[in-house]
């Protein structure tokens, strides 16, 4: 589902994606034959069929723009064939919605189009990390979709809901959790340096970060499972097999509507926000367009029916959002969120990688 | 029946079908993937073509090592239980009428036709706390309370054997169907009993057909990558996990080409070794 806007994919979504992106290919599913049209990029399976089902025919009924939706292919491949069209001046996609790694990674070739706050009616009420600025300042992306990973636990093994990050570490929830296996999806050095080294820029230095493993590593012995596909750990924590762990608030939101023991809840020092960006590729002549489209998609209305119908959290401020107080706790919470040093996984990928499997694997 | 030596290019054409086959499916993607490893990694995109080696000397550390080490040994251990618990079962099952065997070998192949995600799956409900086989036990009044058998290194290794199995059976079946009656017969009327005819006259008549099927099954283990995921501790993933994580989850393909070459090299290397010790022990 979303997970892939971070690159970190299971089997099952690449191929999923795959297919979307056949289909794609062979049917260009042009919503509407108007003069104005712009192409956007959106992730194949999931968010593809929402959006072009809840949110893309709302755009061009508002706005007389029609839309052509890409399914993107998933992990950083979009971000190379972007790039490798642009050299060529071609844009496969106007707009594309690009991990915070991925749109990082684009600011070196200078890949995206600025972006004019002026023409963003919203942009005021934008969260502040929702916006992706090159180092002088100029806009590059502007927050499309948001969503949280929390602390969740089986309610038949643990009756009181857990109220902090560091309850992973107590003693007594040996062999207990449900991790996911990679630094990059797992965001794990930066709840360990929120919750023990008092934030996340205790992870500017290379000491900072060994020293989160460090604490990380105490962690090992309750840990059941390292995670790479989400079914995997959804089974074992409904069963109750494994009762604590990280995963989606989302999703564990939807398991215990349906009835599933199950909890989501944001601890005290916040979920792990993750997101991706709306971005524009300099090779693409839509700018007008595209602004067009970034403004309506950032209007408080539509981010209202993204929570609602899509189940992404809001890039808005709460307060100009028309979210109930329970729709807004389904898919967020005013606990300020932790947010992921996307900079690290950009900069210092290979070696973070290196020492986190080291990390994991050594018994 | 005399075989005469192909003479015109006519003669060889049986032969380009496989040739075309082996070059189209083995030989490029194989060459593509040496090409690759030698490429240089791109933090930024995927990568460039260039001849580097840091994708190897990377590997070549402690870590790897022991990795490597642990995979090599769990593909033998998986090799050594199949082999010894399909031989006696393949030759048990051949003595059997016609109609039993058949039976037997449709029920193994619908056991190939379960993918190694199910399979995976299957054994970690069977060995799990809430709901495994641990329960049975409880209901029977073995056990005091159920108790979750995995992750560890026996859930990996039943995983993997039971995976093996089915191959290893139906490898070893042509063989065990074709063995000569007569040597057995031969041996029961010199006195041996049927396990001392077993062991030293059917095992010793088919020791390269078993020595085959431990090869086959040893490669075949050494691609598994999800039970050790699903089934084991981190400390049970083996090189082909890492190299997974690497291709799929962090982009750095030169860097899992490497790690894929060099685990084919030392398997290859592997397999030579022992058809050259099976070769020189044969020849005295």
């Amino acid at each position: 589902m979303k997970r892939i806007l971070n690159g970190q994919v299971s089997r099952r979504t690449v191929l999923g994606a795959g297919l979307a992106g056949a289909g794609m290919l062979a049917m260009p599913s042009i919503l509407h034959a108007q003069d104005k049209s712009l192409k956007i990029g959106v992730y194949g399976g999931y968010f593809k069929k929402s959006f072009d089902e809840n949110i893309f025919p709302e755009f061009t009924k508002a706005t007389g723009i029609a839309v052509e939706s890409i399914a993107e292919p998933t992990g950083e491949a979009w971000l190379v064939q972007l790039e490798q069209a642009a050299k060529a001046g071609q844009a496969p996609a106007d707009v594309s919605m690009m991990s915070q790694t991925s749109t990082l990674k684009g600011l070196g070739t200078e890949l995206w189009t600025p972006i004019d706050p002026a023409r963003i009616k919203s942009f005021d009420s934008l969260l502040p990390h929702f916006s992706s600025k090159y180092p002088d300042g100029r806009i590059a992306g502007v927050g499309a979709v948001a969503w949280y990973i929390t602390l969740v636990t089986n309610t038949d093994v643990y009756k009181e809901p857990p109220t902090s990050w560091a309850d992973m570490w107590d003693p007594a929830n040996a062999d207990k959790l449900g991790l996911l296996a990679l630094a990059s999806n797992s965001f794990l050095l930066e709840v360990t340096s929120t919750t023990f080294m008092g934030g996340t820029n205790a992870l500017d230095t290379e000491e900072g970060i060994l020293k989160a493993m460090e604490k990380l590593a105490e962690l090992k012995p309750n840990v059941r499972l390292w995670y790479r596909d989400e079914a995997q750990f959804e089974q074992a924590l409904k069963s109750g097999e494994i009762p604590m762990g990280q995963y989606y608030h989302d999703v564990t939101g939807l398991a215990a509507a349906d009835g599933q023991p199950v909890r989501s809840t944001f601890p005290k020092e916040g979920g792990i926000q993750d997101s991706g960006n709306w971005v524009l590729s300099r090779a693409s002549e839509k700018v007008d367009e595209a602004h067009v489209f970034i403004d309506y998609m950032s209007q408080p209305a539509i981010q209202g029916l993204m929570s609602r119908k899509v189940g992404t959290a809001p890039t808005l401020k709460k307060d100009v959002l028309d979210l109930t107080a329970e729709e807004f706790a389904a898919v967020s919470s005013e606990i300020p969120p932790i947010l992921p040093r996307y900079d690290l996984y950009t900069t210092k990928s290979d070696w973070i990688n290196q020492k986190w499997t080291e990390l994991i694997v050594a018994a | 029946m005399r075989r005469e030596t192909p003479k015109s290019i006519a003669d060889y054409t049986p032969l380009f079908f496989p040739a075309v086959m082996l070059v189209v499916f083995f030989v490029v993607p194989f060459s593509t993937m040496i090409a690759v490893s030698f490429f240089k990694r791109d933090p930024a995109g995927f990568y460039t073509p260039d001849f580097v080696v840091d994708n190897y000397a990377r590997f070549l550390s402690a870590f790897f090592g022991r990795v490597l080490g642990f995979s090599l040994m769990l593909s033998v251990i998986v090799a050594i239980c199949c082999v010894a618990i399909a031989f006696p079962f393949t030759y048990l099952l051949t003595r059997r009428p016609r109609a039993v065997q058949t039976v037997w070998l449709v029920c193994l192949l619908s056991v190939l036709s379960l993918s190694e995600v199910i399979i995976g799956f299957a054994w970690s409900t069977l060995f799990s706390r809430t709901a495994g086989i641990t329960n049975l036990f409880v209901w029977l009044g073995v056990m005091q309370e159920p108790v979750a058998l995995l992750p560890g290194f026996g859930a990996v290794l039943t995983g993997m054997v039971y995976q093996a199995l089915p191959y290893t059976i139906l490898v070893l079946y042509p063989a065990l169907v074709r063995l000569d009656p007569t040597l057995l017969e031969a041996a029961r009327t010199l006195g041996a009993s049927p396990i001392h005819a077993f062991f030293n006259v059917v095992t010793p008549a088919l020791r390269n057909t078993i020595v085959a099927t431990l090869i086959m099954v040893f490669v075949f283990a050494l691609g598994s990558y999800l039970l050790p995921q699903i089934l084991g501790r981190p400390q049970h993933w083996t090189l082909s996990v890492l190299i997974t994580d690497q291709a799929i989850y962090q982009s750095n393909m030169p860097f899992a080409a490497a790690m894929a070459v060099f685990l084919v090299l030392i398997s290859l290397a592997l397999v030579g070794l022992t058809l050259l010790v099976g070769r020189r022990e044969n020849a005295l």
